[in-house]
């Protein structure tokens, strides 16, 4: 393999950040297969670990590592796009450090202490904001993120400032911006639930189908750009259509969550109609990586970052766009809301669009953060062997919860007259919850073997090889 | 892409959209705000269900359950377990956990007092009387 240095060297933060990463990201999924033993044998880690605390941890986790793995995309994006160093490396190093204990302390708060306790401790009584789903944290953890976003987006945006202004930088910042902007919502929480219910939308739907959409452009824009060398003019071109589309629907689609939770019914209407759209960026996304790989003006040596941002086109447009439709007509939503059908669409919607893309950049980045432009072929063969085996694991997970929602809503949700109850509904999924388990198992080798990867060296005679010259693969 | 469109203009398509879309959700939130205090019966919104939901959200008990559908999907739906349960079973279950039954789920004793329960049921009962649009559709939520 040739040696790569840097462009910028003070991109080599963002390494730190992918192994943080992909750290949490491990226990995330440990976390997530307890909760899907948890569904079978319910009093799994009873009273040690209930579900409740169990899936806070699952939840946070993801979302934590997903930060993470923007804010070292950011670090390693932004110089080289910039044109210029970053504007203090140093900030970011120490962000880093007190975003993970942060995160560690919270986590160890969630596990060892009594939920209401740690309420009480952290002065939840002097301004309530805990206890709502993905928004569990403790006030002093809420406030530490709003501390840690701004001092890194200031060291982004200055960097920005002092250097070349790209439409990828542009969309990447606004997406950034966004994001901790409507993450103030969960700071609103009034007494009245419709409207506690309504603000917190404003964070979770405003960030997952608005504004992460937009990092999500940029980042993969980014590793299309590097890896197939398209002119900058036509990814462009894409990129503000794609985000045009994702924040033309994605607003008003916040209205799919407004059918049934104490709002005005024409929610229905502007909900049904905008988020039946949704799909539209997803596809545009799909239709963008393969258009540019079959553009290509070079072989990347690096194939493997390839499949990856390739994966998460394909992936993302199932996940976020085809499961996301199938249950957000308001008339279908009456049945499903609140089913296995949302999990099973949550579950490939945050692989498809924000695991794919964080794994494609780290894919892309790190052997260059690593000295070299792209890692050896086995290293990379074994990678793309975890890209399937995740891949089809998580298939099997949302393909199972989908049936166990469909079961569900024929026997809890369809009937007018003697509905089965929910415990006893439960009781006939059992089916599915073990081929979700066996899903989720096959998922966790998947990214056992990706962790994998990354300790694998060059094969006999490898070195050899010109860089360009690894065969096609993918 | 046809030729002689540019990335420029579609920047601009993007700013414009953009701002239009926010501008008209903005809109319609300005004006369910108005209607949410006759939508959720405003008026019965007593201290009591005030402390009832911060008994709620002490407890995570969204972290299990689902209420109006949105949460955990461990446990049953709440925004209508007044209707289906009652007050006095509702206390009555929450006193009674765990039940211990092997491999069943198991729901913790969050050791709540008389003037808890008391609250937490004011709260169930008045969600369970927000204007839902009809939804779940049967009393098992």
């Amino acid at each position: 393999m040739k040696p790569t240095t840097l462009k910028y060297k003070s991109q080599a933060v963002a390494k730190l950040y992918f192994i943080g990463a992909l750290a949490l990201f491990v226990g995330q999924i440990v976390f997530g297969i307890t909760l899907g033993l948890q569904y079978l044998i319910g009093d799994l880690m009873f009273p040690a670990i209930p579900f409740n605390i169990a899936r806070m941890v699952h939840t946070n986790l993801l979302i934590v590592w997903l930060l993470m793995g923007f804010m070292g995309s950011a670090y390693y994006l932004v110089p080289e796009e910039a044109e210029t160093e970053l504007f203090s490396p140093l900030l970011a190093k120490i962000l880093f450090w007190v975003f993970l204990s942060a995160g560690a302390l919270t986590i160890l708060g969630y596990l060892l202490v009594p939920y209401a306790t740690l309420a009480e401790m952290t002065g939840n009584n002097l301004l309530a904001t805990m206890g709502r789903e993905f928004l569990e944290q403790p006030l002093p953890t809420k406030a530490g993120i709003v501390i840690v976003a701004l001092a890194f987006l200031f060291n982004i945006s200055m960097t920005v400032l002092k250097g070349r202004k790209t439409a990828i930088t542009l969309v990447l910042l606004m997406g950034l911006w966004g994001l901790a902007l409507m993450f103030l919502f969960s700071f609103v929480n009034p007494d009245n639930l419709v409207r506690d219910k309504m603000y917190w939308w404003f964070v979770v739907h405003l960030w997952v189908e608005g504004t992460w959409e937009l990092i999500l452009g940029a980042l993969l824009a980014f590793v299309l750009i590097k890896t197939t060398g398209v002119d900058r003019e036509v990814i462009d071109k894409w990129l503000y259509l794609i985000i045009t589309m994702a924040l033309v629907t994605g607003i008003l689609g916040t209205g799919h969550h407004f059918f049934f939770i104490g709002l005005p019914g024409y929610w229905q209407w502007v909900g049904s109609v905008f988020s039946a759209l949704e799909p539209v960026p997803f596809f545009m996304m799909t239709l963008f990586a393969f258009n540019m790989v079959q553009r290509r003006k070079r072989e990347h040596p690096n194939q493997a970052a390839v499949l990856w941002a390739v994966g998460c086109a394909v992936m993302g447009f199932l996940g976020a766009g085809l499961w996301g439709f199938i249950h957000t007509l308001s008339p279908v939503n009456y049945y499903t809301h609140g089913s296995q059908i949302t999990a099973a669409h949550g579950h490939l919607a945050f692989y498809g669009a924000y695991v794919l893309v964080v794994i494609a950049m780290i894919s892309y980045a790190m052997p260059i953060l690593r000295g070299r432009e792209a890692n050896p072929r086995r290293a990379q063969s074994v990678e793309m062997w975890s890209f399937w085996i995740m891949t089809i694991g998580m298939g099997v997970m949302v393909l199972a919860l989908t049936g166990a929602g469909i079961l569900q809503i024929w026997l809890q949700r369809m009937p007018t007259e003697g509905a089965m109850g929910f415990m006893a509904t439960q009781d006939q999924l059992r089916f599915f919850y073990w081929v979700r388990l066996a899903g989720g198992v096959s998922f966790l080798i998947g990214l056992l073997t990706y962790l994998s990867s990354f300790f694998i060296g060059p094969g006999r005679a490898e070195d050899e090889l010109p860089a360009g010259a690894l065969p096609r693969t993918a | 892409m046809s030729r002689g469109f540019t990335s420029q203009m579609a920047r601009n398509i993007f700013y414009g959209g953009t701002l239009f879309f926010v501008l008209l959700f903005a809109a319609l939130i300005f004006n369910t705000e108005q209607r949410i205090p006759q939508r959720s019966n405003a008026a019965a919104l007593t201290p009591a269900v005030v402390r009832g939901k911060h008994i709620w959200e002490a407890n995570n008990c969204i972290g299990c359950h689902t209420i109006l559908g949105e949460g955990a999907y461990f446990a049953p739906e709440l925004g209508n377990v007044y209707t289906r349960r009652g007050p006095e079973f509702i206390k009555a279950w929450i006193k009674a956990q765990p039940t211990g039954a092997p491999g069943r789920r198991q729901m913790p004793n969050f050791h709540l007092n008389d003037q808890q329960l008391d609250d937490l049921v004011e709260f169930l009962k008045w969600t369970n009387g927000i204007n839902t649009e009809k939804w779940p559709p049967n009393v098992e939520g």
